[in-house]
């Protein structure tokens, strides 16, 4: 090669990257200094990743499929869990519920006698309280299509417990007071008139008697999917025939003067019923359910497989990734790369891979929950924001466990490794 | 003339116990700047060992070793890679490129490494490689190119930072003749300087030709030193 060129090689370095002279003072430098000097090899640890499109492709998808499997499933877990309370949640008027003692939830009721609800009346601190029904009659509509509902009976003179009227699509709670009148919830209203608009003046047979629609709600999705019906207590009575006792649940609302915690114990030490909050009913049927039913242990058991898989493949991907890179590592830290660089371009990797793939699972979350919540069935069911937290915090959980090893195989990497052909 | 590596009574052992190997014996070598020294000898001699002693990624089990002057055994660990970074460069016998990048991103790794921004680091390197006669590749990545374009992008490399000591592994031991000939006439002819030392390790006998200095190594001990250069004297390349 000519003198000249190699001459140019030289004042062109020199015009633009003077050499350093080696100096112990060179490495004290700023945090800022130390974090803007990481850029380009930021930059080399994302073409690192993204130059092997096989793994960089199947880690984020490993991520991203890991992730829809858990926001999915948490979701719906969390969302069905909701509705074992709904008919709970459902009765906004009222503070307290008041029951039999050994009520382990709301479904099933041991009725109270009737007079219950004045000894509940005359405790202090109570502004009204009042009876409610809840039961299960067979609805045959005039097509013959017949389903087993949820019938509750609110308060004949008040019609406390009843709907909210915000919740109303079409007629009135006032309506109720119409003979044989009942509220139908919509999924019900398609199951019933499958295909038709809403409208009043249907009739049904609740258990042989005659029920004529005059109201339309969205109620909160049932646990069992059953078309919810609302009639006053004294018409739901009839539609399911008479018992010595018919009472389930008494609905209170207290004064404002009394604490609701300490309304609860003096009905409970007046009356010897249970009473509890709405919450706390609410939260004592979802425990119910989680502790006597195999649902949480399929959801479980579903998202503890996704999880593991998803640590698994994206650590195992991961993991072979930087085992094909350990000679170019091993380069790296010869050419004067530190191991606490070399660490932050791993975990920059692996922080992108999760967040690429987090957002990946969770628009193919939204788009299943956008597709489904329309159907009657799984209405109601959606990502919650709890459950995208809690993904992305599973999320860097696969990604900081799929990068450990690689870290440490780096970390302990000999960059002599270099030299051995 | 200045020494650029000095090694005293440098012994270096792995493993212990029954385990225990000996692999390097009470060497004794100098290197002067201003030149291309090589070390030769069969496999398993102790040369790769040397060189990593040297380049400070391994340390010796006894001995003493200056290198530019300066003592890197008793440096702390973190000025040890600094004393590295600024004053050595590398070429490995696979090259070591980072498939990902092109030529140009390769060769400008180590301002990389030494925080200069992306694109001024990349900017030097095309001039680099232009002067090397690959302007026409560096936007090229390390599969489309052939082993001694390869070579020639890791010379660069191993140049771009202006690193006082250049340390060279089996450089021409993937390359056919005429490849590892032109490597070679590379490395004389940009790599030493007056101001610079460059080591090659090698048992390739078709290029020491180029060597100022030989040193024969054989059971982890220098045997004999040869002095060279007689091709590149010739040449009159340096002076």
């Amino acid at each position: 090669m000519p003198a000249e060129i190699v001459k140019s090689i030289e004042n062109g370095r020199r015009e633009q990257t003077p050499a350093k002279a080696h100096n112990p003072k060179n490495k004290k430098r700023s945090l800022l200094t130390f974090l803007r000097d990481q850029r380009a090899m930021n930059w080399v640890a994302l073409q690192m990743l993204m130059g092997d499109r096989a793994k960089y492709l199947a880690l984020i998808f490993t991520i991203a499929f890991s992730s829809f499997l858990i926001a999915q499933q948490l979701s719906i877990f969390c969302r069905i869990m909701d509705r074992t309370r709904s008919q709970i949640v459902d009765v906004r008027d009222a503070d307290i519920w008041v029951m039999d003692p050994a009520t382990q939830y709301i479904d099933e009721v041991y009725s109270l006698k009737d007079s219950d609800v004045d000894r509940v009346r005359g405790v202090p601190g109570v502004r009204w309280a009042v009876r409610f029904f809840k039961g299960q009659p067979r609805a045959k509509a005039a097509d013959g299509r017949f389903r087993v509902a949820i019938l509750l009976g609110v308060d004949d003179a008040s019609l406390a417990g009843g709907p909210e009227k915000s919740k109303m699509i079409l007629g009135s709670v006032e309506s109720l007071r119409d003979p044989d009148a009942v509220i139908i919830d919509l999924a019900g209203y398609h199951f019933f008139f499958p295909g038709q608009p809403p409208q009043l003046g249907k009739t049904f047979e609740l258990n042989d008697h005659r029920a004529k629609v005059v109201g339309i709600v969205d109620a909160s999705a049932p646990f069992t999917t059953f078309p919810v019906f609302y009639s006053r207590y004294s018409v739901a009575l009839n539609f399911v025939g008479r018992e010595r006792k018919m009472l389930s649940f008494v609905l209170v609302k207290g004064d404002g003067r009394v604490p609701i915690a300490e309304l609860c114990r003096r009905i409970r030490a007046g009356t010897g019923l249970q009473a509890i909050t709405t919450d706390q009913f609410g939260w004592m049927t979802i425990w119910y359910y989680i502790h006597n039913t195999g649902i949480p242990v399929n959801f479980g058991l579903t998202v503890a497989i996704a999880l593991i898989v998803g640590t698994v493949v994206a650590g195992q991907t991961f993991y072979i990734f930087t085992i094909e890179n350990l000679k170019q590592f091993g380069a790296l830290k010869a050419i004067g790369t530190t191991n606490l660089r070399i660490m932050g371009m791993i975990l920059l990797q692996a922080l992108v891979v999760g967040v690429i793939g987090y957002g990946l699972g969770m628009g193919l979350t939204a788009g299943f929950f956008t597709i489904f919540e329309r159907q009657d069935a799984t209405r109601g069911i959606f990502l919650l924001w709890q459950v995208l937290e809690a993904t992305a915090a599973v999320d860097l959980m696969i990604a900081l466990v799929a990068s450990l090893l690689s870290i440490r195989k780096v970390l302990v990497l000999e960059p002599a490794i270099v030299f051995r052909g | 003339m200045e020494k650029a590596v000095v090694c005293t009574d440098i012994t270096k052992s792995f493993g212990e116990g029954d385990t225990r190997v000996q692999v390097l014996r009470s060497l004794d070598l100098e290197i002067q700047m201003g030149r291309l020294a090589m070390l030769m000898g069969p496999s398993g001699c102790g040369k790769t060992t040397l060189i990593s002693i040297i380049a400070g990624l391994l340390d010796p089990t006894g001995g003493e070793l200056e290198v530019l002057g300066e003592r890197p055994g008793t440096f702390k660990p973190q000025d040890q890679i600094l004393f590295r970074r600024e004053n050595l460069g590398f070429v490995f016998q696979q090259f070591n490129l980072l498939p990902a990048l092109t030529a140009a991103e390769n060769v400008a790794v180590p301002l990389f490494v030494a925080g200069e921004s992306r694109a001024r680091a990349v900017e030097n390197a095309r001039h680099v490689l232009s002067t090397l006669g690959m302007g026409d590749r560096v936007n090229a990545r390390p599969s489309q190119l052939s082993g001694g374009q390869q070579q020639r992008v890791a010379i660069a490399r191993a140049l771009i930072h202006e690193p006082r000591l250049i340390l060279c592994d089996e450089p021409t031991s993937a390359l056919d003749a005429q490849a590892g000939e032109r490597v070679m006439e590379l490395l004389c002819t940009v790599a030493v300087r007056p101001e610079r030392a460059v080591i090659v390790v090698t048992h390739d006998n078709r290029i020491v030709d180029f060597a100022d200095t030989i040193a024969h190594m054989e059971d982890g001990r220098i045997t004999h030193i040869e002095r060279g250069a007689a091709l590149r004297v010739a040449n009159g390349v340096l002076a």
